[in-house]
């Protein structure tokens, strides 16, 4: 946004204003990350800690090491970025095409079709993997049972405990659970985008296609940056799907590097290493932002 | 014939639309359903689409339980955060967003980027620190973390650049004492954003699964959601889906009709979120 700044005079008292969040922030965020860099330079699989310096990261991240941590890092990584490349794209695609049919209908339709797909995002993450769990079922699951009558397959598939499809089964319940946000914001930017301009193309004989194409797109294209950046993001950090689907398993077909940092602090007891993944899972994060946001952003000025 | 290819370009798109609608509404369809099968009717196959001797069962048996406590437990750290974050935000925000005081833009640069940080990654510093503080199992530790998570800054400074400066200086000039200032003339204009940003809050806290999971190990302090779940990866209710949809129901309907509800208020404060200017 921009304004015009007449020259403000320095007022102090916003620091008042601030300080309650800089408290809670300083304390439960900044404090944490300062201190999750130095913790992952340490071990604390003994009574006392140990200083080990890179000796996490090397573990992470090298074959020679360890191979009982780097076989199970890389795994997760791969599936995390799996899982991202293919999450991301559909997402976009569907949202998109969800809000092109419509935002320009009747405000009620327009509710309820937000409704309709923003639900799951704002269900409980456990109710999902609760009734996703049953559907997938291989013995009691609906899904086996429409498959097989509409002749898709002939034997009953274990969605979530075979290792060939179990990653696309929580793919397509992350899915379900990331667009409701995306339409909404495509549903307003549409809305943005100037009547005439659309109207003057058609009328110059444009098909739907080259309009969409040749202005729309190029108009939304801002939204589309941010809906590109937050879904990697969130889909970066999925955790509550792996955790009470499938536990990573099986042989960490779905592990994910959330799922690895979290059995590694909780269930192994591994403070040291599991944030050395928290850090290089930030760093990675942050690369993608900023690739994603520099080559996404190029033309848009 | 330009007409003619629109309309067979629409019938597509509402074909697409309400498949895609099917698959989005069926799992909630199932559940809402499931929570009125008794354990025998939900596993048989062929299933039945439509249960045909409804039960509430499921229900009695579900509030016989500590799920009462669990409901409560989530209302309550719902609303306390919900609280906090208003309140805390709007200050922060409207200071930035209206205030110049040297640091102001750093301040705000690390606000926006700690909001891409995942929270797994200070998981254990942040684990260490609630330890020590012999906060686990208490609502201070499922509360203050998220009040740290500076997304209702962000939100709150975009709701605060509609405030008129004239109106501020006018007040200033009357003799207004700054926090007046922000009661009377700031609050009532960025009243809408604090409702958007309440409702996305409610209903982040209660389904901060993760915050949950970690920061609680007693049945008395489990939430609706970690409630369902621990029932679902028990052995003891493990394929009881009757059961279960019924705890999914009532795990995700307060949600459900709050953003039904709130609707208008929650698509302009995750519109204002997000795209700037």
């Amino acid at each position: 946004m921009k304004h015009k700044t007449k020259k403000k005079k320095i007022d102090y008292s916003g620091y008042i204003f601030i300080l309650p969040i800089l408290t809670f922030f300083s304390v439960f965020v900044l404090f944490p990350m300062l201190r999750g860099i130095q913790l992952s330079l340490y071990s604390f699989t003994k009574r006392d800690p140990i200083f080990v310096g890179f000796k996490h990261y090397a573990d992470l991240l090298l074959k020679s090491n360890d191979a009982t941590i780097h076989t199970p890092f890389m795994k997760s990584l791969f599936n995390t970025i799996t899982i991202t490349a293919i999450a991301v794209p559909i997402v976009v695609l569907i949202s998109i095409f969800i809000a092109v049919t419509i935002y320009d209908k009747k405000p009620a339709v327009r509710s309820f079709f937000r409704g309709v797909f923003y639900i799951p995002a704002i269900s409980s993450v456990v109710s999902i993997t609760v009734v996703w769990a049953w559907i997938y079922h291989p013995q009691f699951g609906i899904l086996n049972y429409v498959f097989k009558n509409i002749g898709l397959i002939k034997e009953s598939v274990d969605w979530l405990g075979d290792p060939r499809t179990a990653i696309y089964a929580i793919i397509a319940i992350l899915i379900t659970t990331s667009i409701g946000q995306p339409i909404i914001l495509y549903v307003a930017a549409l809305g943005n985008v100037p009547k005439d301009l659309l109207e003057a193309a058609e009328i110059d004989g444009a098909t739907p296609w080259q309009v969409f194409r040749k202005i729309t797109w190029p108009l939304i294209r801002p939204t589309t940056l941010y809906i590109v950046v937050v879904t990697t993001i969130n889909s970066f950090q999925i955790f509550a799907l792996i955790q009470l689907l499938t536990a990573g398993g099986p042989n960490y077909a779905t592990s994910t590097i959330m799922y690895l940092v979290y059995k590694a602090a909780i269930i192994d007891g591994r403070h040291g290493l599991a944030s050395a993944m928290g850090m290089i899972l930030a760093i990675i994060i942050a690369i993608i932002s900023i690739v994603q946001f520099k080559v996404l952003n190029k033309g848009t000025e | 014939m330009g007409k003619n290819k629109i309309s067979i370009f629409k019938i597509f798109s509402w074909t697409i639309l309400i498949g895609l609608t099917v698959f989005f509404i069926f799992p909630f369809y199932w559940i809402a359903s499931g929570s009125f099968k008794l354990q025998d009717v939900a596993i048989t196959i062929p299933p039945e689409w439509f249960p045909t001797k409804p039960t509430l069962e499921n229900f009695s048996q579900l509030f016989t339980s500590s799920t009462m406590r669990w409901f409560l437990n989530s209302v309550f750290i719902s609303l306390g955060t919900t609280t906090l974050v208003c309140t805390t935000a709007s200050l922060a925000g409207y200071a930035l967003a209206k205030k110049k005081f040297p640091g102001s833009n750093a301040i705000f640069v690390m606000f926006v980027c700690a909001m891409a940080l995942p929270k797994q990654v200070i998981l254990v510093p942040l684990l260490n620190l609630i330890t020590e503080f012999g906060l686990m199992n208490t609502y201070v530790a499922l509360i203050f973390p998220a009040v740290g998570w500076p997304f209702g800054v962000f939100l709150m400074k975009q709701f605060s650049h509609s405030i008129p400066n004239e109106l501020l200086e006018s007040a200033r000039i009357d003799g207004c004492s700054e926090f007046k200032t922000f009661t009377n003339i700031a609050l009532p204009i960025i009243k809408p954003g604090i409702g958007a940003l309440a409702i996305f809050t409610f209903i982040a806290s209660w389904n901060d699964y993760f915050s949950q999971l970690i920061f609680t190990n007693t049945p008395e302090m489990a939430t609706l959601p970690l409630g369902l779940a621990q029932l679902a990866q028990g052995q003891e209710f493990a394929n009881d889906y009757g059961l279960l949809m019924a705890g999914a129901l009532v795990a995700s309907l307060p949600m459900i009709l709050v953003f039904l509800m709130f609707q208008n208020y929650f698509t302009q404060g995750v519109t204002l979120g997000a795209v700037k200017g």
